[in-house]
């Protein structure tokens, strides 16, 4: 599926219940058309992993997840050879007296990582890689990222370069905890991804969780966004938003009152300090607010 | 608009875009330039979303850019410098230097405790200052020459922190786990016989070091050869991140990368405009634990804080976020310039708050004590503190649990 326009782009996301601003799906649109990775940034919970998972639905194609760690290296993420079964065929050659060890390092000793398998040659269609928390790797894993990032290839020393046929569409998300770098960031469109205004978290709530009770959606993302007002150590996310809309359903909650909040207030702050802080009168306080809105 | 206007527009917006700071590469140019073949360049909205994704690549360069744009692909008021971030240079009514004491100027201050004072008496009698005196000289009574020699010796001094082993490895032919990859290879020149072993160990890598750093008014004596130990820190090592503080919170990682430690100093003084005022502590960490922890204390750092801990904020807020800095990093180290003179007590408020998170209390007033923290620095062990013991009062903690060392 190709795209002509911006805008058909963003209702196709908006038909898989992904509500995208205009900047973001331009960043995804000239990604596609550029051929580029886009580098998506922002606090955690804003809907970065969310938007490569509804892309790879919408595209019809494979989701293929890298999820970053600290450690991560090659022979987790690109490739590794199987050396078991290297190890049975030295034996069987010497036993069956054929010198043909070299072929060792062929094809079929070699076992797929998530990075080599997005651009394994035998796919009909482009599939979308996540690179999943970058910052959490450390810094010599972005080196082993360049060559892919750039040129959509990956050269194994023993075999040789592997190209790909449809270069995937790669998403890049990081929450920050370092910078990512510049050589990296270099090869990547970027976009920084930002709380949601009131109107547009009230769209998302309602097409994430279709059956909920109008005033108590409402309610719920005013609440919200005094929160992200107030000086928390953790801001909630719209992923915190969702939970707690969810939550409120599960107890059948039709509109906030104080002791609903004040029950399921776990599910939108994270720290215990934040519940301290916010927990009994700051609660009262935004009930009245948003009442009085 | 024709062809030729839009490249040259595309340029000249670039140019305004590094004009003010904003590092963009040709690479972004041409990106730029062909994203403008997908989107109607007419529609002003899409070419700013347009120019974003392709030219920005940093969260903080998101309000010069917004300004710049607004700026060039005018509609809107002309350029409003105060809304962006860009380091606006207010001019001082006094001359742009950190408080430096002038040859022979050294008795017109009035410390803020006695002690000072007496201390004061003691640095005036020393007349022959050689090297060896002055290592051992509190740096509130050097001259102004004399902080300058202290500062070329600060500039020998090694800085080593201690290693952290991290989970990345390398080939080593002794021990650690077998690298059967390198085995196969090699084992492919004798026929698949593998002659020799090869292993893999961990790598081991510096620890980065954060420093928050007191300026204000309690610290005036100190803060100009301390900022040179920051510099000096920052120079000599890869990662380091440097803060100062009064009543608000700076970032000067990037102001101190600069190699003259005067330009950097200067730098420092034009871009901090609360020198020499008060201090709240609290809310200085809890700034720094909001908005900078997580993206500065990752990779298991050491922190230090530098400061007399004279607060006049909120105890209670104190203790909090210190207990949170601490839970988020390696060691936490305080430094206190006062604690070079045996008789003091770290009984002021602040200091008392703080007390119970420290895993380190310090002296840093001369330069032994200064050497002396880099060789703690570099034998720290990598292993994590031993849980904290919960306790109801901190005043218990002062005088048995942490080591209070005089040099």
């Amino acid at each position: 599926m190709t795209f002509a326009h911006i805008e058909d782009l963003q209702d196709a996301l908006a038909q898989r219940n992904y509500i995208a601003d205009r900047s973001l799906t331009t960043a995804l649109f000239l990604a596609m058309k550029l051929n580029k990775p886009l580098l998506l940034e922002g606090e955690a919970g804003v809907g970065k992993t969310e938007i490569a998972k509804t892309l790879a639905s919408l595209l019809d194609t494979e989701l293929i997840r890298l999820q970053c760690y600290e450690g991560l290296d090659a022979s987790t993420a690109i490739y590794e050879w199987n050396y078991p079964r290297q190890l049975l065929h030295i034996r069987m050659a010497e036993a069956t007296q054929q010198a043909s060890a070299v072929d060792i390092f062929s094809r079929e000793f070699l076992i797929q990582r998530p990075l080599l398998h997005a651009i394994d040659a035998s796919r009909t269609k482009a599939p979308v890689l996540l690179i999943d928390e970058l910052d959490r790797a450390d810094e010599e894993f972005e080196a082993f990222l360049l060559e892919l990032l750039s040129d959509w290839q990956i050269t194994i020393p023993e075999l040789g370069t592997i190209k790909a046929v449809h270069p995937p569409i790669v998403i890049v998300t990081s929450n920050r905890t370092r910078e990512v770098h510049d050589a990296l960031k270099r090869r990547c469109l970027f976009h920084w991804v930002d709380y949601p205004v009131l109107e547009k978290e009230l769209k998302i709530l309602t097409a994430r969780v279709p059956g909920i009770n109008a005033i108590l959606g409402r309610q719920i993302v005013l609440f919200v966004q005094e929160l992200r007002r107030l000086d928390l150590f953790k801001i909630p996310g719209v992923a915190e938003t969702i939970d707690w809309a969810n939550a409120l359903a599960a107890l059948q909650t039709t509109a906030l009152t104080f002791e609903s909040v004040d029950d399921t207030l776990g599910a939108i702050l994270k720290y215990q300090d934040d519940l301290q802080q916010i927990r009994g009168d700051a609660v009262r306080a935004i009930l009245a607010r948003i009442g009085s809105a | 608009m024709t062809e030729g206007h839009i490249s040259q527009h595309i340029v000249g917006f670039v140019h305004l875009l590094r004009s003010m700071g904003v590092r963009v590469g040709t690479g972004n140019l041409v990106d730029f330039a062909e994203a403008l073949t997908y989107v109607t360049v007419t529609d002003r909205e899409a070419l700013h979303d347009a120019a974003l994704c392709t030219l920005i690549a940093k969260a903080d360069d998101l309000p010069i850019f917004e300004s710049a744009f607004a700026f060039y692909f005018r509609r809107l008021s002309a350029l409003d410098l105060q809304a962006t971030n860009l380091p606006v240079i207010h001019i001082p009514q006094r001359p742009l230097r950190l408080p430096r004491r002038k040859p022979g100027a050294n008795d017109d201050e009035t410390g803020e405790n006695p002690d000072d004072l007496e201390e004061q008496k003691v640095g005036a009698t020393m007349v022959y200052s050689g090297s060896e005196t002055l290592r051992t000289r509190d740096f509130g009574s050097y001259s102004h020459d004399e902080v300058q020699q202290a500062r070329d010796m600060m500039r020998r001094m090694k800085w080593r922190p201690a290693l952290r082993r991290t989970r990345r490895s390398r080939r080593d032919k002794r021990r650690g786990v077998i690298d059967l990859r390198s085995i196969m290879r090699s084992s492919m020149r004798s026929a698949g016989e593998p002659l020799h072993m090869s292993y893999r160990s961990p790598r081991y890598r510096r620890r980065p070091l954060v420093v928050l750093c007191d300026i204000s008014g309690s610290m005036d004596r100190y803060s100009r050869m301390l900022l040179q130990f920051v510099h000096t820190l920052n120079d000599g090592m890869d990662h380091v991140e440097s803060f100062v503080f009064g009543t608000r919170l700076t970032r000067v990682t990037r102001l101190l990368r600069s190699r003259d430690v005067d330009d950097a100093v200067a730098l420092v003084s034009k871009q901090v405009l609360d020198w020499s005022g008060g201090t709240r502590i609290g809310n200085t960490i809890r700034e720094f634990n909001v908005r900078w922890s997580r993206r500065v204390l990752s990779r298991g750092p050491v922190v230090l804080v530098i400061s007399d801990g004279w607060d006049r904020g909120d105890p209670t807020l104190l203790s909090q976020e210190m207990a949170r800095l601490q839970r988020s990093c390696h060691r936490l180290i305080w430094l206190n310039p006062l604690l070079g003179n045996p008789r003091y007590q770290p009984l002021t408020q602040g200091m008392v708050a703080a007390m119970p998170y420290i895993d380190q209390f310090i002296p840093v007033h001369n330069l032994v004590s200064i050497e002396q923290l880099g060789s703690m620095l570099a034998t720290m062990p990598d292993v994590k503190r031993s849980p904290r013991r919960v306790s109801a009062s901190p005043r218990g903690h002062l005088n048995n649990e942490h080591q209070v060392s005089h040099e």
